[in-house]
């Protein structure tokens, strides 16, 4: 390796252990992104608050309340005595549900045509159609019980079976765990995110003090300052990743099926999207703040459009179209698959070469850019 | 020998600004050429085109034989450059910094430690080695950015304003370590020293001195040359009260300007000095309401000369 090179890497990583808070943040930055993302943003719904109106007083509106609070979907946080009061409830948002047991339960159910009204707060569309689906999959066990019941007491031994019965098989992922989902996401996040905004702000650092003068009178190639200067960054970079996988993995339990080296080789191609466009982010601004801002720019619609919180699939066909161009696409599935599915190589062998073509697009775009002169 | 800085009809515009105009330089081994002239002039410009930092719109630069644009790094090799502003990194030790430029300057392992060292003593900073730059007085800093340009022995040494802003001791020092690196070259080896500077104190310690104004070099030689041109025509007056004299005079025909100095005024004369021009004023000053003490011609300094080319600017 060239001396000069090597005399680039070290400067460079001088300046980064002397800056504490900088590597401080670095290193605890993807920590505080994981436990937030791996605790906060869960789609999981669980304890949805529930209010009861039982105009029915009845020993059979008591059993199905029962059922109700016996999967862990609901939670009876209010007993009301009229309509009004629980659509006040709902209203403020103390909770997201209601249910109204008419006067008449019991006598209907006897006669086998018993309602029950259940009342959602739709504001958050996630929580009602999970409570919706709950509300209606807990109704229906409990008639189908109540009818086995009814047969049994008529005596007969007959195990009613409703005609068609869905099997569901949910596969790697089967308790539906929204972490598993989430922490592979905050790899690609994490690697894009601190490549793209460490290599933009020290390429503009040296502009912005002045130094890249004194750097430009020496007979560095513009090649040798690009590598040198990224060099500790991808290293950085390549450390918070493992950081990331191994407390997803032995904190919160996200399987790592797939092979290491593959894992590896995914995080490396990708490092060089995040470099490109914070290479090619240096080369349009003038101060940090801009080159940070800059970044920012292409953060949020990756992070959007790349299928981050979203399933691209969901999106506006145009959105789809937008998505292609974006690297954390590519990445978060072969992140995913990789650490839920455990495919090989043949399985991500198309979303590995868009990263390759997107990396050397964007890093010949930065090189052809960044010119070692002042004007 | 061949000149170590050869520069050939250089131009560079921003935009519409002419920042460089047909600038010609030509700087041998073991000169100190001094480029003076007013802010915005062209200095620090000239000398980005000098070292590559800048791209010329058209002309030719030549360091050590080497052709800038063309053989941009083994021209670069030869450069010792200080920029106008500090531009070493102040997270990095005295000795960080100055092993950083020796490296990527191409200078081996084993030479660097004690290069850099002997450099540091040279620059009177070895007892500062381990201490951050950025925790550095001014001067001392100026002093590592010399310390920093000159740690490869280059053999051409690109000087902008460095001593602006440094207090006069360190300033002394400083030149002080210019002219050792000059005078020696069996020591140092054969260097050439391009320095701009808005001091004309400095200005006269160089070999040769080019004004600039609005991007032309308008007017170059030895500090002697140029304040030949003005020979005879400076003139010192003394008499009371001094701003009414001074308004007495300035509107005599044959006054090109006046300036107050300290006690007394510096007249330029539009031609040689003659006793004629005393006994005028002689009359004409205490016609005016004031007294005269005594007038007398005085050599000419740079700053005089530096002021007289100002004038013409007016003129113009």
């Amino acid at each position: 390796m060239n001396s000069r090179l090597i005399s680039i890497i070290r400067k460079e990583f001088i300046q980064l252990f002397r800056d504490k808070r900088m590597l401080a943040l670095i290193l605890v930055i993807p920590l505080v992104q994981l436990f937030l993302l791996g605790y906060a943003a869960v789609n999981d719904v669980r304890n949805v608050p529930l209010a009861v109106f039982d105009q029915s007083h009845s020993v059979e509106g008591r059993e199905l309340l029962a059922a109700f609070q016996a999967a862990d979907y609901f939670k009876l946080t209010y007993a009301v005595d009229s309509n009004d009061e629980m659509l006040s409830l709902l209203e403020t948002g103390a909770v997201k549900a209601g249910m109204v047991i008419p006067p008449d339960y019991a006598i209907r159910l006897q006669e086998g045509r018993a309602q029950v009204s259940f009342i959602l707060d739709g504001s958050d569309p996630t929580v009602a159609s999970t409570a919706l689906a709950a509300a209606q999959l807990i109704g229906q066990s409990k008639s189908t019980e109540m009818m086995q019941q009814k047969i049994s007491r008529m005596g007969s031994t007959v195990k009613i079976q409703p005609p068609v019965e869905v099997l569901t098989t949910v596969l790697y992922n089967p308790d539906m765990i929204s972490a598993y989902f989430m922490i592979p996401g905050v790899i690609g996040m994490i690697l894009f995110a601190i490549t793209a905004i460490l290599t933009a702000t020290s390429v503009v650092r040296e502009r912005e003090r002045g130094t890249i003068e004194q750097l430009i009178v020496t007979p560095i190639r513009p090649i040798e300052l690009v590598i040198g200067k990224i060099t500790p960054y991808v290293l950085l970079s390549l450390f918070d990743a493992v950081e990331v996988i191994a407390v997803g993995h032995f904190w919160f339990g996200v399987p790592i099926r797939g092979s290491l080296l593959l894992i590896g080789l995914a995080c490396s191609v990708f490092l060089f999207s995040g470099l490109g466009i914070g290479l090619f982010a240096s080369t349009i601004a003038n101060t940090q703040q801009e080159a940070m801002l800059t970044v920012w720019m292409t953060l949020l619609p990756a992070i959007f459009l790349g299928g981050f919180f979203f399933p691209i699939e969901n999106m506006p066909q145009i959105l789809q179209a937008i998505s292609y161009a974006i690297p954390l696409r590519y990445f978060l599935r072969i992140i995913r698959v990789l650490l839920l599915k455990g495919v090989g190589i043949e399985s991500i062998q198309g979303d590995m070469l868009a990263l390759v073509i997107f990396g050397v697009v964007i890093m010949s775009a930065a090189a052809l850019r960044f010119r070692k002169r002042l004007d | 020998m061949a000149d170590l800085i050869a520069a050939l009809h250089l131009h560079k515009a921003f935009g519409s600004l002419q920042a460089v105009k047909d600038v010609s330089l030509s700087i041998p081994a073991g000169q100190i050429y001094g480029l003076v002239g007013a802010d915005g002039a062209g200095k620090t410009t000239t000398i980005r085109l000098l070292c590559g930092a800048l791209k010329g719109d058209s002309g030719e630069t030549r360091i050590a034989g080497y052709e800038i644009n063309r053989q941009t790094e083994e021209a670069r090799a030869h450069i010792g450059y200080l920029s106008q502003r500090f531009s070493l990194y102040e997270d990095l030790t005295v000795l960080e910094n100055i092993r950083f430029f020796a490296e990527v300057r191409g200078m081996q392992a084993s030479e660097w430690r004690p290069r850099c060292m002997e450099i540091l003593e040279f620059v009177g900073l070895a007892a500062f080695k381990d201490r951050l730059a950025g925790m550095l007085s001014g001067g001392m800093k100026q002093k590592l950015g010399l310390a920093s340009a000159l740690v490869t022995r280059p053999k051409v040494l690109l000087l902008d304003e460095p001593t602006t802003g440094v207090d006069p001791v360190t300033r002394q020092d400083f030149w002080q370590l210019i002219i050792r690196l000059v005078a020696s070259p069996e020591e140092t080896g054969e260097v050439a020293v391009l320095i701009s500077t808005p001091y004309m104190d400095e200005a006269a310690r160089c070999h040769r001195v080019g004004f600039m104004r609005k991007g032309a070099l308008i007017a170059e030689g030895t500090p002697g040359q140029l304040r030949a041109r003005l020979n005879g025509r400076v003139m010192e007056l003394r008499g009371s009260p001094l701003p009414l004299v001074k308004q007495v005079v300035s509107g005599q025909p044959g006054v090109e300007d006046v300036r107050a100095f300290g006690d007394r005024l510096h007249l330029r004369l539009k031609e040689a000095y003659s006793p004629q021009i005393a006994a005028s004023l002689k009359k004409i000053i205490p016609a005016g309401g004031g007294t005269f003490v005594d007038a007398r011609p005085v050599p000419p300094t740079l700053e005089d000369v530096f002021m007289a080319l100002a004038h013409e600017e007016n003129q113009e």
